[in-house]
């Protein structure tokens, strides 16, 4: 009895080993490269930010009962505080600016009186907004451009090449500085100027994804596997968009995460030199900037250090998944 | 390759008057001008003076004919006079470029300095604790806002903190120094460039190490080194001499495309360090609109940049006798 129970036991661990073996041999490319990506400690770590971080900007104002803008009073004898909704109490209040971090305030008030974790929340909302729009936007054109003057040669990529070259050669922030003056100008109210920041970001990064994807198209398009395209005479079109870009497609994936990250470092610049996300709304950059007044910068770093972390730890995680992703996607760095 | 030369600079050229036609539309159509930015908290300043002040500065003229004149005057190698700086734009630039030029040299050399041993290490021992510790600290520095890091900086180690460095400014207001170069003054000037050459060194240091390790990985696993070890080559051997000359060529090139930062010299930090160098007076320049200026120092830039293209295309086929130019 227990000899067969054994013999059963042995019969099913093997029958298991088979089936393990069988599997790994009918890995698909993508499981090949998820398992790879899974490995890379840091890549996981990066991995877990983000999903944190985006639970943190998305999920977090819900379980906030502070407005975004809301500014916070507090009485001045008493010293309790007054919501800007309490509209007796608050003739007499004064504005409750720079207050220690308490149970009311996990970070304290900043110089306007707005509770820091709260605005936290929604600059992050808008920082990984802007990353996700403008990478999107440089892909499509930077992608579209690129293909085609890697595909065509010639003249056309002449032409193509000098233009992602004057997009190069322009400074960037100049170029914002600029652009920014502009809007404000055209008196375009500060909720509609991210989006035509974003925009116009995009318009300006497409030029290195051009680069990269005709460095690219131009190795490919010497490849027997396109000669056999050519002959079954299909669209151009397809030949490109289907033939092509998909196996440039890891190249873009990674340089699209690691752009992200750049992206975010780029407007929070911006936001810090007051030329992206505008007062009212909140944005990591120009949290930070309070850094310019000499005695926030001294005494309340609870203002301008938690900003600050954030930007690094989503930047950094995106670098750390961009990496795992490259090394994932080349077959040449298997362990 | 003369030829192939000849015919980039031309090219380049073509680039360089699209690019200028691009920044002298864009300058122009700033909502408000110089004159306006300047006068506009002076109550005295009519309207007429305003326009009279226009005719001086030759804002009064459309964007077509401003850019035929600064076009034609440029050739002549006049590049107007600077509103903010009242003063010609290639003197401004004579007199501030060596100080962004020498602060941003020593960044980058150190940055050579550092990133390449460490990249050669991390590569050598892919994957162990070492290779993982340098790649995150790479990454950290590399994810670091700038204009943040230099916060962090001047708090810790300003008066604020330890104390051990000026935040502000290259020189001591307070000392007088003679007008040339004495000991006290060069340590004077080492003690202020100390934080913002620091920012700049962590800040950039990450790619050009990130480049040196991945291309020394790929030259280690290639079969010349196999053999090389194979025939009992000492290890150091194979990593300095056989391996680490085919890694600098990726490396060569990637020093062309660092030229423009030399000169533009991160106007952040320069701002947030008061120091005085083109990249700072380039973003008051832009916030005043101050067109000759702007026009001057971005079209310097863009000049950098395409040469520096050119610069590590002939560098590589110099390096490499594979790469021909054609």
């Amino acid at each position: 009895m227990s000899e067969e129970m054994k013999n059963n036991q042995t019969a099913a661990s093997v029958d298991r080993m088979e089936e393990m073996e069988e599997k790994r041999l009918f890995m698909t490319p993508g499981q090949i490269v998820m398992r790879q990506f899974l490995r890379n400690k840091l890549a996981v770590v990066g991995l877990v930010l983000l999903v944190a971080m985006a639970l943190f900007c998305f999920v977090g104002p819900l379980f906030s009962e502070y407005g975004e803008a809301e500014i916070f009073y507090r009485n001045p004898e008493t010293n309790e505080e007054i919501r800007m909704t309490d509209h007796e109490a608050i003739a007499s209040a004064v504005l409750n600016a720079k207050d220690k971090p308490s149970a009311a305030h996990w970070l304290g008030t900043n110089e306007q009186g707005q509770d820091v974790l709260t605005r936290l929340m929604y600059g992050g909302r808008i920082s990984l907004m802007v990353g996700f729009v403008v990478v999107a936007v440089e892909l499509v054109i930077g992608i579209t451009m690129g293909g085609i003057a890697g595909y065509y040669g010639g003249k056309v990529d002449m032409v193509i090449m000098r233009i992602v070259e004057m997009f190069v050669s322009i400074p960037f922030i100049p170029l914002m500085l600029i652009v920014s003056s502009m809007l404000v100008g055209l008196k375009i109210s500060p909720q509609y100027k991210i989006y035509y920041t974003m925009f116009i970001m995009g318009l300006i990064f497409w030029a290195g994804v051009a680069r990269m994807v005709r460095g690219q198209i131009l190795a490919l398009r010497e490849m027997e596997y396109m000669q056999a395209a050519e002959a079954t005479g299909i669209r151009t079109s397809r030949k490109i968009f289907r033939h092509l870009v998909p196996n440039v497609m890891p190249v873009i994936i990674v340089m699209a995460t690691m752009d992200l990250g750049s992206v975010i470092l780029m407007e929070s610049t911006m936001s810090f030199l007051g030329i992206g996300v505008g007062i009212p709304y909140a944005s990591w950059g120009n949290m930070v900037q309070s850094v310019n007044d000499n005695v926030i910068l001294r005494q309340y770093l609870n203002i301008w250090v938690p900003p600050g972390l954030c930007i690094l730890l989503v930047v950094l995680a995106f670098n750390f998944v961009g990496d795992g992703l490259r090394d994932a996607f080349d077959p040449k760095m298997k362990r | 390759m003369k030829q192939y030369i000849i015919r980039r600079v031309l090219i380049s050229l073509i680039v360089l008057f699209g690019v200028s036609i691009m920044l002298y539309a864009l300058v122009r159509s700033m909502p408000s001008d110089y004159v306006t930015l300047s006068t506009s908290t002076n109550p005295n300043v009519t309207e007429e003076m305003r326009n009279h002040l226009r005719e001086l500065y030759g804002l009064d003229k459309g964007i077509f004919q401003g850019y035929l004149d600064w076009l034609v005057s440029a050739l002549k190698g006049d590049l107007g006079d600077s509103m903010v700086m009242k003063r010609p734009v290639s003197q401004v630039i004579a007199q501030y470029a060596p100080v962004t030029f020498s602060v941003s040299a020593i960044a980058l050399a150190l940055q050579l300095i550092i990133a390449i041993p460490l990249g050669i290490l991390a590569a050598r021992k892919q994957y162990t604790k070492t290779d993982y510790i340098i790649t995150t600290l790479v990454f950290l520095g590399l994810s670091l806002p700038s204009f943040f890091f230099a916060a962090v900086l001047k708090r810790a180690f300003g008066p604020y903190g330890l104390d051990w460095f000026p935040i502000s400014g290259m020189l001591n207001a307070r000392v007088n120094y003679p007008d040339g170069m004495t000991w006290a003054k060069l340590v004077d000037y080492f003690q202020h460039l100390v934080l913002p050459i620091s920012v700049f060194v962590i800040t950039g240091l990450g790619s050009m190490l990130r480049y040196t390790r991945t291309n020394m990985l790929e030259v280690l696993n290639a079969d010349y080194i196999r053999t090389a070890r194979a025939k009992g080559v000492p290890e150091h051997r194979v990593v300095y001499s056989h391996a680490f000359r085919n890694t600098l060529i990726p490396i060569v090139t990637l020093l062309g495309s660092s030229l423009p930062g030399l000169f533009s010299g991160a106007a952040i930090t320069e701002n947030l360090f008061g120091i005085e160098g083109l990249g700072n007076i380039g973003l008051r320049a832009s916030q005043m609109a101050d067109v000759p200026y702007l026009m001057g120092f971005n079209m310097l830039l863009a000049t950098m940049t395409i040469l520096g293209f050119l610069l590590s295309d002939i560098l590589y086929a110099v390096v490499d006798p594979r790469v021909r130019l054609s």
